[in-house]
């Protein structure tokens, strides 16, 4: 610093008149206290485990499970190990999160536009809905619908065929026909990253181009081609390999093709509808935070009603939409440990039955603690980054 | 303005080489001000100057980084330093006025005016409200003792937001642009107010644009200039032949728009 | 329209109306329905979908069902829905294994905390009475649903020695003689009851209140669990809650980190996982010997959850206070206990009641949760009642019923919460 001031004999104060002295006393006080009862609890526990000879540590994970899971993503059989269960219950989680997230924001979305339709019986409507959904339990919502689907339904016997026998609906699930892996599959899937790839090119060429010349391209159409387009060109190379495997009746229950097993529909819709009840309001509400004059400022400037919308009113529509939005999707990933109510096995249900065989309740606690609080932090951290990157720029 | 004899009266506040840093932005450099008692001070200054800042130093609503300041309190002299009983004792004496009035909205005006008293300075409740309707009555609105701040105009608000500091009794007023956030018809109820406390011999430092009052009410004019006091005066002197090239141009902007 | 009020030559012309007229039956019809075309197909597919539904509905749940039968099987001669099970049951849903001629104690438990609740709404209460409904209401509530309660000599003087403190802390500037002695006196007693029962000179003494037969929290089920759960959740939960919130954005980076920490890990993981920590690790967690009621085990697992969102919500009331507050309060010389106390929370508590309500309709529907660690709560009841094999196969006209009951509940707070903003807004307006 360019001042050279006399420094000032620093007055003396008491200790116990100093704010950060006194902060610091405090502060050692509290986490003092809260250390002596974490190192209590953790005392007694360990005793507790000593005495009733239960084993700590991670070793069980290497061992072998032992139990059956029904629905899954990867290759189990009761023969792998704990490990390999637990993390079948996190990928069917993931599955049930993430598509949830997605048909909650859609049908969200279409429920909280349509409470502001001119039209009063589908706003009324619309808000029944809303009402009806939100008002009572998930848990409820996840019994009714799992019980009306495996009491709706047929047995396979009696299944509900579909197009020409190739799908069937009965209380087993909806099983459709799959396509016999090829090789070209695992070509479509690098075709697709490239159209990917490729739509992103388009879209950075056409906006330096009408940054330039003024011309606008149309990107939007021209990306959905080059990802859509690129797979299928390949499958064509490939030869169009066309063989299916189609479900049909073996004994007691279908074989090939695959299936959307009830436990995951109940699940799926019950958060779908559930959610999509509390996503409606917040995309209500974040419409109507705008303020009226933005959209006459914006049509009295010529933009049209779509250029309007998509780049004066939705870019501040989402800035008050993303942050209630966010916890609602960790809502649903945390709800999804409803699953055990209904049986379908998501990491909660796979540690639960880890728990009973092993009786190591700590570890597997810990273990369900840190994939969620892995997750939730994911998410927040994404959102959070999105949320940065659209926030208004203020002094 | 009446010549008063100042130089016999007591230093009250004393701020030797203050400087202060928002980060690394000097907000105040190297500041030498005193005051003495009853003294009108009148802070001028463009936004961005500091003067706001100076006076939150004073009851430490801001914390000086190096330099001293000291206030004296009954002929006690308390220097400013983290010592939180310094702190309260300051903040007993120094009564302050806000740009945006801050009552508080939940508190109808008279709690408004009794909280501190009560509180802090442990007075019986009977005799901090005979006090306040005092100074309500001062203030010309006794009549709206019992509605809250919300109801009340801009202009009624600041009137009770100098009542609440004066119920503490202080013997120093800060005022931080009591007139700015106010429509223009009601910035002359709140000069009058402050106009009259003047006239009863309170030590008043006022941080405002209003220049009729300075003419009219201050012992001192100081304008600032990038966290500096670049000049100051007795008003007759500081308006009439500014000696400083900056003070011109704030004058001759503020004056003549 | 109303009458133009400003003199002037337009008053002397004769009013002339607009082209359409905007009011009547048929211009609202046209207004809100039929507009457009789009409109008016909208509004065709909806009155034809509302029709099937409506029509399917009554048919199902009035003109083909079954309200008398003497087992499930009666039910099957007809199509529709099978009402003489939730007559059959509906004892068993609202009072779960609570022996069944003593039905009428839950019946006015559940009275009690919905009258405690009701009077808690009410904002003239909102003062000093809060701290007389809630402990008599609840001393009621427990009495009823335990039948015996016996209050330990020691919590009396317990209870003597903290509200001596708390009153001598808190109205030591303002209270006269006698108000400070009786607050030292309080604290006396209370201290020197307490060292000498800890020194083991006084026999640990209790006052048993028993008007009834004891019922242990095992049998207890239904409505009742629910609502106990979901109303000491949030009663225990909201002054820690305020601990956590004020912790959290205190300066003290210990303290604001230990609550980050703990309000964001249990934000972070589901209901689930921490009723399963509950149910498996307190147990763990106390010395061997000292057991845990399984319901005191879940209360505490949705305490502990309803505290971190509680936080999360006064912390939004706090942030939601301009900063010149703060500096007001202190330029007065307030100290940090009297701006909480009189400036801030006030003020921050006065905006986040709405959320606050919303929290405890999700606390309602949450402690449905309890049924996977074996608690027999409203939802659950109703499971059950499924589960008797004369009755078989007809499970969505209790879930229906159970819906209906959690419907009334949470749409009414919904409603209230809504209605308290409103007038929570005016308020600041006045």
């Amino acid at each position: 610093m360019a001042i050279a001031h006399a420094p000032h004999a620093k007055a003396r104060v008491a200790p116990w008149n100093d704010p950060v002295i006194r902060g610091w006393f405090f502060q050692i006080v509290v986490v003092g206290a809260v250390a002596l009862l974490a190192w209590y609890l953790v005392s007694n526990t360990l005793a507790n485990l000593e005495r009733q000879k239960i084993a700590t540590g991670f070793d069980y994970l290497s061992r072998e499970a032992g139990f059956e899971i029904g629905d899954t993503l990867i290759p189990y059989s009761p023969a792998s190990t704990y490990a390999r269960a637990l993390l079948v219950g996190v990928l069917n989680t993931l599955r049930v999160a993430v598509l949830g997230i997605l048909l909650a924001t859609i049908l969200g979305t279409l429920i909280g536009v349509g409470r502001l339709s001119p039209n009063w019986l589908l706003s009324r409507l619309c808000e029944w809905y809303v009402e009806l959904f939100r008002n009572v339990p998930l848990l409820l919502w996840l019994f009714l619908i799992y019980k009306v689907i495996s009491d709706a339904f047929p047995g396979p016997r009696q299944a509900i065929s579909l197009l020409w026998s190739s799908v069937f609906l009965s209380n087993r699930g909806l099983y459709f026909p799959v396509p016999v892996a090829h090789d070209v599959h695992r070509w479509m899937g690098v075709g697709l990253l490239v159209g990917i790839a490729a739509a992103w090119g388009i879209h950075r060429w056409a906006k330096a181009r009408q940054a330039a010349t003024g011309q606008p391209f149309p990107s939007i159409i021209a990306g959905a081609a080059a990802i859509v387009g690129v797979p299928i060109l390949v499958w064509l190379l490939g030869g169009a390999p066309l063989d299916f495997s189609v479900p049909a009746l073996k004994g007691f229950n279908f074989e090939g093709g695959t299936v959307i097993q009830p436990e995951f529909t109940a699940l799926l819709v019950g958060l779908v509808v559930y959610t999509s009840a509390f996503v409606a309001e917040i995309v209500r509400s974040g419409i109507l935070a705008l303020h009226k004059g933005q959209s006459e400022a914006a049509y009295s400037l010529g933009l049209t009603r779509g250029q309007a919308m998509r780049l004066v009113l939705l870019p501040q529509a989402l800035r008050v939409i993303v942050p209630p939005m966010t916890s609602q999707y960790l809502n649903i990933t945390k709800n999804s440990s409803l699953a055990i109510a209904i049986g379908y096995p998501d990491l909660v249900a796979s540690v639960n039955v880890t728990i009973n065989q092993t009786g190591q309740a700590v570890e597997n606690v810990l273990i369900i603690m840190a994939a969620y609080l892995s997750v939730s932090l994911s998410i927040s951290l994404f959102m959070n980054w999105y949320n940065r990157q659209i926030a208004l720029k203020e002094r | 303005m009446a010549v008063r004899n100042l130089d016999a009266a007591p230093t009250v506040i004393e701020l030797d080489q203050v400087n202060k840093w928002y980060g690394q932005f000097h907000v105040l450099t190297d500041i030498d001000l005193q005051v003495k008692q009853s003294e009108k001070i009148v802070i001028c200054g463009p936004s961005g100057s500091g003067k706001s800042t100076l006076i939150r130093c004073i009851n430490r609503l801001e914390e000086h980084q190096a330099g001293t300041i000291a206030v004296s309190v009954d002929g006690r002299r308390i220097e400013l330093t983290s010592d939180v009983k310094n702190v309260e004792a300051i903040r007993k004496e120094v009564g302050m006025v806000f740009q945006s009035f801050n009552l508080f909205p939940h508190l109808t005006i008279l709690d408004n005016l009794t909280l501190a008293p009560i509180w802090v300075k442990k007075m019986p409740k009977k005799e901090a409200e005979d006090i306040a309707m005092g100074l309500l009555r001062r203030v010309r609105i006794p009549e709206q003792a019992q509605k809250y701040p919300g109801q009340l105009s801009g202009g009624q608000q600041q009137r009770v937001a100098i009542a609440r500091a004066l119920c503490m009794r202080p013997q120093i007023m800060l005022f931080d642009e009591p007139t700015s956030a106010l429509d223009p018809e009601m910035v002359k109820e709140v000069l009058d107010v402050m106009i009259e406390l003047a006239g009863e011999g309170m030590t008043m430092l006022v941080v405002t644009h209003e220049m009729g009052f300075a003419r009219s009410v201050a012992d001192r004019v100081i304008f600032m200039d990038r966290g500096e006091i670049v000049e100051q005066g007795p008003p007759t002197e500081f308006f009439a032949n500014p000696r400083n090239e900056r003070t011109r141009t704030f004058l001759s902007q503020i004056l003549h728009h | 329209m109303s009458q133009a009020t400003e003199a002037g030559p337009a008053t002397a012309r004769p009013a002339r109306l607009p082209p359409t007229t905007d009011d009547g039956f048929v211009g609202w019809l046209r207004k809100n329905l039929f507009s457009s075309i789009g409109n008016s197909i909208t509004t065709i597919v909806v009155v034809a979908f509302l029709v099937w539904l409506i029509t399917w509905f009554v048919d199902w749940a009035l003109l083909h069902a079954t309200f008398r039968a003497e087992t499930g099987k009666d039910c099957a001669k007809s199509s529709g829905a099978c009402w003489a099970l939730i007559g059959e049951k509906f004892r068993y849903i609202f009072f779960g294994s609570f022996p069944y001629e003593q039905h009428w104690r839950p019946l006015f438990a559940i009275i009690t905390m919905i009258a405690m609740l009701l009077l808690s709404s009410d904002r003239r209460m909102w003062n000093w009475r809060l701290a007389v409904i809630w402990p008599v209401g609840s001393f009621i509530t427990f009495l009823l649903m335990f039948g015996q309660i016996h209050i330990p000599v020691t919590l009396i003087f317990l209870v003597a020695l903290i509200a001596g403190l708390g009153g001598f802390l808190l109205r030591r500037d303002v209270a006269d003689q006698g108000e400070r002695v009786a607050y030292m006196a309080l604290m006396a007693i209370g201290a020197v009851y307490l060292v000498l029962r800890i020194l083991g000179v006084l026999p640990g003494l209790a006052i048993p209140i028993a008007p009834f037969s004891y019922v242990e929290t095992g049998l207890w089920g239904g409505l009742a669990v629910t609502m106990i759960l979901a109303t000491y959740g949030l009663a225990f939960a909201f002054p820690y809650g305020i601990l956590l919130a004020l912790g959290r954005r205190s300066n003290l980076p210990l303290i604001r980190g230990l609550c980050v920490g703990f309000i964001e890990l249990i934000r972070g993981v589901p209901l689930i996982s921490l009723l399963i920590m509950a149910s498996l690790m307190l147990p763990l967690f106390l010395p061997s010997g000292m057991n845990f009621d399984k319901f005191l085990r879940a209360q505490v697992a949705v305490i502990l959850f309803a505290g971190a969102y509680i936080a999360e919500i006064v912390r939004g009331g706090l942030q939601s206070l301009p900063k010149g507050q703060f500096e007001a309060a202190d330029a007065m010389g307030l100290n940090y206990v009297q701006k909480t106390v009189f400036i801030v929370l006030p003020q921050a508590l006065r905006v986040v009641i709405p959320p606050l309500i919303n929290t405890f309709i999700g606390f309602f529907k949450d402690t449905s949760l309890v049924l996977i660690i074996g608690i027999f709560d409203f939802l659950s009841t109703s499971n059950q009642a499924l589960v008797d094999p004369l009755w078989t196969g007809y499970p969505g006209e209790v879930y229906l019923f159970a819906a209906a009951v959690y419907f009334f509940f949470c749409f009414s707070m919904s409603r209230y919460s809504k209605y308290l903003e409103r007038e929570l807004n005016k308020g600041t307006q006045r």
